[in-house]
């Protein structure tokens, strides 16, 4: 590369010259994008040329199609969302439903390029309440199937739908959360002793709710088409977002000093509508495909399962006194998405969006937890290991176990 | 909490009941009018329970294999006379690995006899001396393990024939009926369900009644490899008989050879609609062993089907396993009127 051992311009040279100690030569710009001018370089010619060296053989490729979702949205029709997630194009020579060759029709090309996708809609009389999969198959023989668990019509998108889960959400988030912020009174009424035993509870209550959105997020990796790599997606969620909020309190710390118990608060709110966000992606793709139905038992479930989290927000303002407004912002913060994670798990339910959030979640609430642990540090009472702390600490998670029993999804 | 993927599981697991949704596709409409039914992929519209909703999409490459093509067309070989007097003859099989289109835009990477699954259908007479000059050009050894009494040297199961290699299977045909030929190379599964069979026909001396001939070999791909078959078929690729109806004429009888060569599945069959047929087990006898509209055939197994139509019209011939019947084993007789029939 003759261009790389170039004399430097001129300009260049004297800005260099005032600069201490750096080794004479090449600009600075310039040493850092010659890796990267080489790597274009090579790109560029194994685009034109192929690969240079001893490769024998051409295997075939290795296809991978990902159902991403079904939607049923009228009696005896279809639609299948697919992803390309593999290293080359994809073409869908057939499709059978419940091992029947089907009539279909794509919005495009049979051929998908890389992370391309189609929707396949297929005129398929399909029987409510049972069970149905669909099986694409490739040009080269290969089949990709999806299930439809329980077939039943699609909600239709508009403003009922929108309002169904608005309603879906507020049951399982909003209303829970705001009713646990109703404790203030309590926490603030019981002696010191006791708040380190409710802050204890707390952390139990968050490492429960983390260790499951980490768990959720896991599971669905396996629902991730390969290329946008899901695991890799967990760790970025889960390991990202910890060290941004770590940042911002920093940030926040040199500006304004110690770290007030109200940013503790909205920092667990914080999390927990994290959390709530990727519950409620979970809870509107499951009523949107029919796998769960909005019942009594689901929605009393999640009221006492999730109005724990409310208790959790209340309990580090014990000391303080926040206004109604303060109050009201915080169980939004901690509640509303809810309703967001419904509308979107309910109108485009996507592995890849839902893997995504509940790792940001579970990676907030660790977040969470670590600065509760600090609080607790500052705070001049018994450790977290004290006996009724550890109690404390232990009712949490049992509280979040026997509550989620109720939750039969 | 939300533990929804869990419960799909359970469900699916649950329920054998998926195959159940596919009996309502099939139970309704058969009185399907002609032109959708030679349509077949058109069809863009929800047109619900009729049989042209339930196929493959699109053609397969005219430039490759015919099965109507295949279907009447019987291979006497070379023929020439022996010294005594014996008509000899000679016939050319070559095994090659070709890629075969199993339904449209579906390939699969095949073994075959000339080229073509199934391979050529060898047609000779009781007595007749058949000398088959066997060469091997595909990537594995294979061999051609004739049905019928022949020496164990030309039974081809314990000669497989290396790639490069050849071998000359010669014999006096006999007996006469409806046998079959395949390749009896280790793993056999694998040797036969990639596309190593044919028809082997050996007619009795005295003939059979005039008739309007056709061969069907009941086959079926696992085109993933997952030990199923993806698709089903007579003569290989998927719904061709009923995206193109074979056309026959009212009151003329009408012969089938019907050979298994189905791998996986315990049993294929062959269900007529709106008549019956005069059923010849393994074609041995000339006494008819049955008169039915269905016959469940295991693998191997083959018989010979004699039927004349009374009434003009489409009529649908399938397997009476509807799972085969809805992957591509499904085909149309379009039965043209005679005026005086």
């Amino acid at each position: 590369m003759p261009e790389l051992r170039a004399p430097a311009p001129p300009e260049a040279a004297s800005a260099a010259a005032h600069a201490p100690a750096r080794p004479a030569g090449a600009p600075l710009w310039l040493k850092g994008l010659a890796p990267l001018v080489l790597l274009g370089g090579l790109v560029v010619l194994f685009l034109r040329v192929g690969p240079v060296g001893v490769f024998l053989q051409a295997f075939p490729p290795v296809e991978q199609l990902t159902v991403e979702r079904i939607r049923l949205p009228e009696r005896g029709v279809m639609e299948v969302r697919v992803v390309n997630g593999g290293p080359e194009s994809v073409t869908i020579a057939q499709v059978m439903v419940d091992d029947a060759n089907w009539v279909h029709t794509l919005d495009g090309s049979r051929t998908l390029e890389r992370l391309a996708s189609r929707i396949v809609t297929i005129p398929y009389p399909w029987v409510e309440g049972e069970p149905h999969t669909v099986t694409l198959v490739t040009s080269t023989g290969l089949t990709f199937s999806g299930e439809v668990p329980v077939a039943t019509l699609s909600p239709p998108v508009d403003a009922r739908f929108a309002g169904t889960f608005a309603l879906l959400g507020v049951y399982a988030g909003v209303i829970p959360v705001f009713i646990g912020l109703l404790w203030l009174p309590f926490v603030r009424a019981v002696s010191r002793r006791w708040i380190d035993f409710f802050l204890s509870l707390t952390i139990g209550l968050l490492i429960f709710l983390g260790a499951d959105a980490l768990e959720e997020a896991l599971e669905t990796v396996a629902l991730v088409p390969g290329a946008y790599q899901g695991t890799a997606l967990v760790l970025l969620g889960a390991l990202g977002t910890p060290l941004a909020l770590a940042a911002i309190g920093q940030w926040r710390a040199r500006r304004r000093g110690e770290r007030s118990p109200l940013y503790v608060a909205g920092l667990i709110a914080l999390g927990i509508g994290l959390h709530n966000l990727g519950e409620g992606l979970a809870i509107g793709a499951s009523y949107a495909t029919g796998e769960i139905a909005l019942g009594t038992f689901l929605v009393i479930g999640f009221l006492l399962h999730n109005t724990t989290e409310g208790l959790g927000i209340v309990t580090p303002l014990a000391d303080q006194r926040p206004s109604l407004r303060t109050l009201i912002a915080l169980g939004a913060l901690a509640g509303v998405p809810t309703v967001l994670g419904a509308w979107i798990g309910g109108f485009t339910y996507s592995p890849v969006w839902t893997t995504l959030f509940f790792a940001i979640g579970a990676g907030a609430i660790a977040q969470v937890v670590y600065e509760l642990w600090r609080l607790f540090g500052r705070r001049a009472g018994a450790g977290l290991m004290a006996p009724l702390n550890a109690a404390g600490l232990l009712a949490g998670m049992l509280i979040m176990y026997a509550t989620g029993l109720l939750v039969p999804a | 909490m939300s533990n929804h993927k869990i419960s799909r599981r359970e469900v699916l697991k649950a329920g054998a009941l998926g195959t159940m949704g596919l009996a309502a596709g099939v139970g309704a409409t058969r009185a399907s009018s002609l032109p959708a039914l030679a349509q077949g992929d058109g069809a863009q519209t929800p047109t619900h329970g009729t049989h042209h909703d339930m196929v493959t999409v699109g053609q397969i490459d005219p430039g490759s294999f015919d099965p109507t093509a295949f279907l009447t067309r019987f291979d006497g070989g070379e023929v020439s006379r022996l010294p005594s007097g014996q008509l000899l003859r000679e016939y050319e099989l070559v095994a090659e690995d070709r890629e075969v289109e199993v339904a449209p835009g579906v390939f699969f990477p095949a073994w075959t006899y000339n080229g073509q699954v199934p391979g050529p259908t060898i047609r000779c007479t009781e007595g007749d001396r058949i000398r088959v000059h066997f060469t091997n050009r595909g990537s594995h050894a294979h061999s051609i393990h004739f049905h019928g009494i022949h020496p164990a040297n030309m039974d081809g199961a314990f000669e497989p024939v290396r790639p490069g290699a050849g071998y000359v299977y010669e014999f006096d045909t006999e007996p006469f009926g409806l046998h079959l030929y395949h390749c009896h190379t280790v793993p056999v599964k694998r040797h036969i369900h990639k596309g190593l069979y044919g028809a082997f026909i050996i007619d009795p001396k005295e003939g059979r009644p005039s008739a309007n001939e056709m061969v069907m070999v009941m086959n079926g791909f696992d085109t993933n490899f997952d030990g199923e078959n993806e698709v089903y078929a007579v003569n290989t690729v998927a719904f061709h008989y009923q995206k193109h109806p074979i056309p026959i004429r009212q009151g003329e009888l009408t012969r089938l050879y019907v050979v298994n060569v189905t791998e996986f599945d315990l049993l294929n069959s062959f269900h007529l609609h709106g008549n019956l047929f005069r059923l010849y087990r393994t074609g041995t006898d000339l006494q008819r062993y049955d008169y039915t509209d269905m016959v469940a055939l295991a693998q191997g197994e083959r018989a010979v089907l004699e039927f004349t139509y009374q009434h003009a019209g489409p009529f649908m011939f399938h397997a009476h396993q509807s799972e085969f019947a809805e992957l591509g084993w499904s085909g149309v007789f379009l039965v043209q009127e005679v005026p005086h029939a």
